[in-house]
């Protein structure tokens, strides 16, 4: 089979790049020292909690191998299980759309609020809807997108923008959320303190006559189940409940990565995805439902299948194991570079390790360039993967891929580019690498405490973001030559 | 082309001269039975633990997530769930289609739920139902909406659900809950562990947000048998 009227590949669009490139997006974030104590916290504590729970599991191991061979699957025979999933979805009283790109997946979703003639919909947290930017969409078609995660409530009553993948309001402290609150909440009592408890009770009379008069629910999904046309959303409070049971109309939009084959592969997923996530045994609530039924819940049911640049990042023989993502956060809450900067420095609605090669993947990698290079490299989202994405060989993978671009379109390729080519220049041959030796051990004289803080250009732009070690008084080979004489 | 066309073709293309590993053809095959996939799980699929200590390891972790445990015998159910009512002071109460009740205590009005509006569900100070599984190593109660246990929306709405779990629906692992549940699969699920709850404040846990705020469980042991 040919593909020649094939289009050009999709290039994901919507809350997937920010305005500004990761080092000057970080370095405002890192000036923040209030936004830097709430994430060390918080990335603390979730820390703890998840290893608690996975040291529990005798078959941890066991369950990341089988959860990377389910998503391989998957991933490998990807349109005949979409295919059965929307034979499946179908037959038990569901409808299945297709949407390209963010603008198609706004516009149905859109055209069916409109069908039904409400005002206002109640939304369960899903990525996916930030990622295609939908609650801009349906306030461009004048209806109100209730956000009823409460972390997304927070996020969406501050004017502001999730930075986690799970915990959207991680960057905000409970004396700020109550601020947010007293400001915005319309009928919120005026003495609100600032215990969690209170609130969370406040959100929850703020949302509560919402929920019981929603005409249409929208949600995203953590699992489709191929085999069964089965849905599955993994939540805590309630909210996602109520936007899946009681509305007469609900919308799923999902990724068309997270299909799986079986009903089986949840016993593996529903292990990995809580301990990984909230460093639960198992959260609270999840939900499954398979089209519509009779006397329980919504009447009419659509799911939406969007690509927006997964079909690119799928052509990718490296990078699409970054499609595996089951959306736990893990990585983000282990990694030295999210810890301090937070995510909105990422600029996309999937920050963190994750997020700097799913994003760049989904735009292109010349919309985001800047973000395989936010990272040290140093592996601990490889290691707490549940799924066993090698996060960090993408990172390499795409660098490599920024700089071919960059050479083809003879623009000058960013500083971390030229230092690694011209380290390459110089390794490649003995004596180049020798001469470049001996000149930095000239370097030394600029070593404060071991670490050079600032390097001369044109290298200056590397140091721009880090420090360079201070270089040896002497290079190894100079040293076994001074032991051991001149190698053979 | 159709979005639907295009988006498969691009999968197909995005493969094209490979040869992907699997077969594809896992989601055609039966639900259970001889299945080859099923020997490679290096996992644990069969429980490990079983009478009593079984029921000891749900309660604890039950209660580890803030539901309330109570243990009864078979003969004394009846008892327990009336004074689990009194101590709640309900009143009126859903008792869904298919759960056989013992007498309530006077003054405790059982409502015929399924099929009420939202509104008037959030009127009632309770809900009793039965399960379909519980799962001990996580503390975790499966709904499936069969018989006894009610909508989805009838276990949701109202502040307080009380849920008899009885011994031989107790299992260990979820591997052992995902088998039992096949084929059910096509029935609304709610997988339940623990009172509604939100870490999104400085990821401290705070129980009781939209779900009922209070859950509580009579485990009924076997009686013997």
């Amino acid at each position: 089979m040919t593909y020649l009227g094939m289009p050009p590949p999709v290039r994901g669009t919507g809350h997937l790049r920010g305005r500004q490139p990761f080092p000057v997006a970080a370095r405002r974030a890192l000036a923040d020292a209030q936004l830097r104590h709430n994430l060390g916290n918080a990335t603390q504590t979730i820390r703890a909690k998840r290893a608690r729970v996975v040291a529990e599991l005798p078959d941890w191991e066991a369950l990341r191998d089988a959860g990377q061979a389910i998503k391989a699957e998957a991933i490998a025979h990807l349109d005949s299980y979409l295919e059965q999933l929307e034979t499946n979805v179908t037959l038990r009283g569901g409808t299945v759309h297709w949407a390209r790109d963010a603008g198609e997946a706004c516009q149905i979703v859109t055209g069916l609020v409109s069908a039904t003639g409400a005002s206002e919909v109640v939304k369960v947290k899903s990525l996916v809807t930030d990622e295609i930017a939908l609650n801009e969409a349906l306030a461009a078609a004048r209806i109100t997108a209730v956000e009823t995660d409460l972390a997304e409530l927070i996020v969406q009553l501050g004017h502001d923008w999730p930075s986690h993948i799970l915990v959207p309001a991680i960057h905000r402290n409970r004396a700020e959320i109550r601020e947010i609150f007293l400001r915005e909440m319309d009928g919120v009592d005026p003495g609100l303190t600032d215990e969690p408890a209170a609130l969370a009770e406040a959100a929850r009379l703020y949302l509560r006559r919402r929920f019981l008069s929603a005409r249409v629910g929208i949600s995203g999904a953590n699992f489709a189940i191929a085999e069964t046309g089965t849905l599955c959303v993994v939540e805590s409070e309630g909210n996602g409940r109520m936007c899946l049971t009681l509305p007469q109309t609900l919308i799923t939009v999902m990724g068309i990565e997270k299909v799986l084959p079986t009903w089986q592969d949840l016993e593996v997923f529903l292990q990995l995805l809580p301990r990984s996530a909230t460093g639960e045994r198992m959260n609270p609530y999840t939900s499954m439902w398979t089209g519509v039924t009779p006397g329980d819940g919504p009447q009419e049911f659509h799911l939406v299948l969007l690509d927006n640049g997964r079909t690119t990042a799928l052509a990718d023989p490296v990078g699409r194991q970054a499609l595996h993502c089951i959306r736990c956060s893990a990585c983000l809450n282990v990694c030295p570079v999210y810890e301090r900067t937070g995510g909105h420095a990422y600029g996309s609605v999937y920050p963190g390790p994750i997020g700097a090669v799913l994003s760049p993947q989904l735009t292109g990698i010349e919309a985001n360039a800047s973000l395989p290079y936010a990272s040290s490299l140093c592996g601990a989202c490889f290691e707490v993967c549940p799924v066993k994405i090698d996060i960090p060989s993408i990172l390499v993978h795409l660098r490599g891929q920024h700089v071919e671009a960059a050479r083809e379109r003879r623009r000058p390729p960013s500083p971390e580019a030229i230092t690694m080519a011209a380290a390459s220049w110089a390794m490649s041959r003995p004596d180049r690498f020798a001469a470049a030796q001996r000149a930095s051990g000239l370097g030394r004289v600029l070593g404060r405490g071991g670490r050079v803080r600032r390097l001369p250009p044109p290298l200056a732009a590397w140091t721009r973001a880090r420090d360079a070690p201070a270089p040896p008084e002497r290079t190894f080979r100079q040293w076994w030559r001074d032991e051991h004489g001149d190698p053979p | 082309m159709s979005a639907r066309e295009e988006i498969l073709a691009r999968i197909r293309a995005a493969r094209a001269g490979e040869t992907p590993a699997g077969d594809g053809a896992r989601g055609g095959r039966p639900l259970s039975g001889d299945d080859p996939w099923a020997r490679e799980r290096g996992y644990r699929t069969a429980g490990e633990v079983h009478g009593p200590a079984l029921l000891d390891l749900l309660a604890e972790r039950l209660a580890d997530y803030r539901a309330v445990v109570r243990r009864a015998e078979p003969a004394d159910l009846g008892a327990e769930i009336c004074a689990a009512l009194r101590r709640r002071g309900a009143r009126r109460i859903a008792v869904p289609p298919g759960l056989e009740l013992p007498a309530l205590p006077d003054g405790v009005e059982p409502v015929a739920a399924d099929g009420l509006a939202p509104a008037a569900l959030d009127a009632l100070d309770g809900v009793v139902t039965g399960a379909a599984v519980a799962i001990a190593e996580t503390g975790t109660i499966v709904l499936d909406g069969s018989p006894g246990q009610g909508s989805r929306g009838v276990t949701l709405v109202p502040d307080y659900h009380l849920c008899i779990v009885r011994a031989e629906q107790v299992v260990h692992l979820v591997p052992e809950a995902v088998a039992r549940l096949a084929g059910r699969g096509t029935r609304p699920l709610t997988w339940i562990s623990g009172p509604s709850a939100t870490s999104d404040i400085e990821l401290n846990r705070v129980e009781g947000v939209h779900g009922p705020r209070t859950l509580e469980v009579v485990i009924v042991s076997g009686g013997g048998h």
